[in-house]
């Protein structure tokens, strides 16, 4: 009897001992939480998988990669490119104390909504896709930061080059929303310092169906250039309308509809149109051939899209600030404010202090056989094929 | 102003009103037979504008690509289908619920429409994107003056005419259209009359949607898109347009859908910088409409056996 419960003593202690081991190794890499989100359902869907798949992307090749510190998960949201949603998720993310920081937004509308509620709860965030400059420049914030550049010196570029195409009266279309309004404010302004002018200016809805009666005035004003300042669901409608009516105006767009989908929608009447976007196109990138590469592997339904790259160098350098000071909200803010100069596939990144990344270039795209294509690539540039109306 | 600039007006208008005249008809014809107000009349164009646009796609995928075989298929099969539809909802959802306070109905066909339009996100392959809708009819454009007639557009409105024109025909000179207005009068002796009171009921849902498909197609190939939320506002305009005429007429319903595509083209032309605001201007003015006439322009006509 002594001997057997001896027996079982020992026994019980060993499997214990083996037991914590065995728990410790497993429990050797710790688990942290971050958050994607963006819009992946909705007109812009296409820009949010996108996003989503480069940040996961950049999720994947750190747990792949055993030096890494922490086992990563990344809790997806859909902010749906709505306001009202974006903060309800927002805020879901950002009560989750597990989630130490995360990748949010291409839809400016909600970016610019959700800044509050990401401060109130100490959640530090890296936007990849939004353009309006208030998101990083309209408050003191220390936990919003953004690794793509903002709509001022994209409308600059796109002023200053419109008018040297030789394009000088305007119309503008602009959507009621702060990307929209934004753009339209920036663009004014740039476009009156270059000799350009501006004929008359039409708010519409983000969701709005049927031009023909903006494009009717438009047309009545005899302008040479049609400036669009909104996403691609009513980029495309707008430039199907233009054709409709009869209408032979230069379109010219910003970052909003340099997508895929804008092509797709179009199809042969996309031909031509203008568009800016901050940044170099990915290809051109320091890091892209090896972002494409590496996203051509893990074989992704969707297309990174424009932005793609963006997300995955807003993850990398959060995976990157996790790795180093530890899984803290507050240390992971301290450390992203003082980000100069950090390698990333988009090119060097500095947070200046709104935790803006002062990215200077900005690219010229003009849309050339179904494809975005740099301007200085394309045929436009050469003179092989003429621009709207020259 | 310019002719040729008001033409264009005209005609935008004009096909702008066609399609909500067509959705209001199908409001104000439900009104008018069972006394209530089917909220998934909207989502129910939705559904069928999509079925029309697989419909397209087999077509496209088994080789038939002439453009006026897919028209006649999309049209045939979108309204047909939104027919039998419109008469399911009617028998299984409406009329078992005839009884009950009509802001239950409202309610309960509300909720069926975002369950219809959620399906259509959800279970149509990539449901959540807008889908480049084909155009179909000849591309053919005359400019007289600064006026772009195209002739899709004219095909497109003619087509829209010619149902209204049918539905009118068959309300007002077939036997049927005669049971569904005795219906519409009084339910109870049309019942004593010997006319089969469900029949006629589901016959009316059936025409209502069908129409309101008619409409889904019209805008799919004159915008030469869809989405799933298509029918959200053409629903709350078409009802509006329904409630301005005069609910349970269907003159009232025509007038209301061209009058709303007045008001909107008025507000974008006419308000300079406030083009973002002409739907607000187009719903305030069926406000101020509604509060100086509560039953509608063209009121129903009801008198009283003293």
């Amino acid at each position: 009897m002594k001997v057997a419960r001896k027996l079982f003593a020992s026994a019980a202690a060993l499997a214990l001992g083996v037991g914590l081991a065995a728990g410790s190794a497993a429990a050797a890499k710790k688990e942290v939480k971050v958050v994607f989100i963006g819009p992946l359902t909705g007109g812009v869907s296409v820009n949010g998988l996108g996003g989503r798949n480069s940040a996961d992307l950049a999720v994947r090749l750190r747990n792949a990669d055993p030096k890494a510190k922490y086992k990563y998960e990344m809790v997806v949201l859909d902010d749906e490119c709505k306001p009202n949603v974006g903060v309800q998720v927002a805020t879901k993310a950002a009560a989750d104390r597990a989630i130490i920081a995360g990748a949010t937004h291409y839809c400016s509308a909600v970016a610019i909504g959700t800044v509050d509620t990401y401060h109130k709860f100490g959640l530090p965030v890296v936007v990849w896709g939004a353009v309006l400059p208030d998101i990083t420049y309209g408050n003191d914030y220390k936990e919003i930061h953004r690794v793509n550049g903002t709509m001022i010196n994209q409308n600059e570029v796109n002023a200053k080059f419109s008018t040297g195409q030789g394009f000088k009266k305007f119309a503008v279309i602009h959507d009621t929303t702060d990307y929209g309004k934004g753009h339209n404010k920036y663009f004014s302004e740039y476009l009156g310092k270059n000799g350009g002018k501006i004929v008359g200016t039409f708010g519409v809805t983000a969701d709005q169906q049927d031009f023909n009666a903006e494009l009717t005035q438009i047309k009545s004003l005899n302008v040479d250039a049609i400036y669009f300042g909104g996403l691609t669901p009513i980029g495309v409608r707008i430039r199907s309308q233009m054709d409709k009516l009869g209408i032979k105006a230069q379109l010219v767009g910003t970052s909003g509809i340099v997508s895929d989908a804008f092509i797709e929608g179009l199809g042969p009447l996309a031909e031509g149109v203008l568009a800016f976007r901050e940044g170099a196109p990915v290809e051109k990138l320091p890091g892209g051939k090896f972002f494409m590469q590496k996203y051509a592997e893990a074989k992704y339904a969707e297309s990174p899209e424009a932005y793609g790259a963006f997300a995955f160098a807003a993850m990398s350098l959060i995976l990157d600030t996790i790795e180093r000071v530890g899984p803290d909200r507050k240390k992971v803010t301290a450390a992203l404010g003082k980000v100069k100069n950090v390698d990333s596939i988009v090119g060097k990144i500095s947070f200046d202090d709104h935790g803006q990344n002062t990215v200077a270039a900005i690219t010229k795209y003009v849309a050339q056989d179904g494809k975005w294509v740099v301007w200085e690539d394309s045929e436009y540039a050469t003179g092989k094929r003429k621009l709207a109306g020259r | 102003m310019d002719p040729g600039l008001l033409a264009q007006f005209v005609a935008n208008g004009l096909m702008l009103g066609m399609m909500y005249a067509l959705v209001a008809v199908g409001f104000t014809l439900f009104f008018g037979v069972l006394d209530i107000i089917k909220f998934s009349h909207g989502d129910v164009l939705t559904v069928g504008t999509f079925a029309g646009f697989a419909v397209y796609l087999g077509l496209q995928a088994i080789g038939a690509t002439n453009p006026w075989l897919q028209v006649v298929a999309v049209l045939l099969v979108a309204t047909g289908a939104m027919a039998i539809l419109g008469a399911l909802i009617a028998k299984y959802i409406v009329m078992p619920l005839k009884s009950a306070p009509p802001l239950n109905i409202l309610l309960v066909t509300l909720m069926l429409g975002t369950v219809l339009r959620e399906c259509v996100r959800l279970f149509f392959p990539d449901g959540a994107n807008p889908k480049r809708f084909p155009s179909l009819l000849p591309h053919d454009a005359v400019a007289l003056g600064s006026f772009n007639l195209r002739l899709d557009s004219v095909l497109l409105f003619l087509g829209g005419l010619a149902v209204v024109v049918a539905i009118h025909v068959l309300i007002n000179r077939t036997k049927l259209g005669l049971a569904i207005r005795a219906v519409a009068q009084d339910e109870e002796t049309a019942k004593t009359m010997g006319i089969n009171f469900t029949l006629i009921v589901l016959v009316t849902f059936a025409l209502g949607s069908a129409a309101a498909a008619f409409a889904g197609v019209m805008n799919g190939l004159y915008y030469n898109e869809i989405n799933f939320g298509m029918g959200l506002l053409l629903g709350v305009i078409g009802f509006s347009a329904a409630i301005v005429g005069g609910l349970g007429n269907i003159y009232g319903a025509i007038l209301g859908g061209f009058l709303f595509a007045a008001l909107q083209t008025i507000g974008a032309v006419a308000l300079p910088f406030a083009s973002a605001y002409k739907d607000v201007f187009a719903f305030a003015v069926v406000i101020a409409i509604m509060a100086w006439r509560p039953t509608g322009l063209i009121a129903e006509k009801t008198s009283a056996r003293v």
